[in-house]
């Protein structure tokens, strides 16, 4: 019996309390950040172009970078593990990278934005996973690293 | 110093390339970041201490390659790139390379 409460209950009792709180309560309040911010941000120009337009009236080019660090919950790795049995689509794990990376380039619009830029050219983004690569069920972390080159063009 | 990532400085003409320019760093975090980490793996979200911790390497890893860019004579750097990997069970790497340049 006491076999039973561990290997079971517990388990199922982290995994009910994951959803609730991990992907019905956090991640949709994350989510509903990440919209607002972004309406904010929808007057600045972001382009992975490498090339900038008109370069004879740009007053001021420089770097800026957001990244982001965002974690698995325990339901999320352990609907992913059950993936891995049949094969298929994450669907978990597509709204974890999703959020990482939309997180890190709002940072780096932050950035931008704070030093009076508007646009963003050459955007890059790099992903790795930290944090107990592979192993299953202990959960994975990935960070997003996003980086630019923020342009402020002259008054005319 | 002026650093891009972009082939060329907008606005600005390259004079002389003085070749690749790079630094790197190598973190740890300590244990109480990972169990903090660990014990959010639970519910999900964001891992500030990570986010932190990578923020400040990779500004680290930037400064020591614009102090060999200093070294080299130049004022900007071109063309910045950034990897990470994980070279030992909790520990990342954090390098950024670029090339340095005399711009006017």
């Amino acid at each position: 019996m006491d076999m039973l409460i561990i290997q079971i209950i517990i388990p199922i009792v982290f995994l009910v309390g994951a959803y609730l709180i991990g992907t019905l309560l956090l991640e949709r309040r994350h989510l509903n950040s990440l919209n607002i911010r972004e309406s904010q941000c929808r007057d600045m120009g972001i382009t992975n172009q490498r090339n900038v337009t008109r370069p004879e009236s740009v007053e001021k080019a420089f770097y800026v970078s957001g990244e982001a660090v965002i974690a698995t919950d325990y339901f999320k790795s352990f609907v992913a593990g059950l993936r891995n049995l049949i094969g298929g689509e994450v669907k978990t794990y597509e709204t974890l990278m999703a959020r990482a990376r939309r997180e890190a380039t709002l940072r780096m619009l932050g950035q931008a934005r704070q030093a009076g830029a508007r646009e963003v050219w050459n955007v890059r983004y790099e992903t790795s996973n930290i944090r107990n690569a592979g192993r299953q069920h202990k959960g994975t972390s990935v960070e997003v690293f996003a980086f630019g080159t923020a342009v402020i063009r002259k008054q005319t | 110093m002026i650093l891009v990532n972009t082939e060329t400085i907008p606005g600005k003409t390259i004079v002389e390339v003085k070749g690749l320019v790079q630094g790197n760093t190598i973190r740890a975090k300590h244990v109480g970041r990972d169990i903090a980490a660990g014990l959010k793996n639970l519910v999900g979200g964001e891992l500030k201490g990570y986010t932190e911790l990578l923020t400040e390497s990779r500004r680290q890893a930037v400064e020591r390659m614009m102090a060999q860019a200093q070294e080299l004579g130049a004022n900007g750097i071109v063309n910045v790139r950034f990897t990470t990997s994980a070279v030992t069970q909790g520990a990342a790497e954090l390098y950024a390379y670029g090339t340095a340049v005399v711009v006017e």
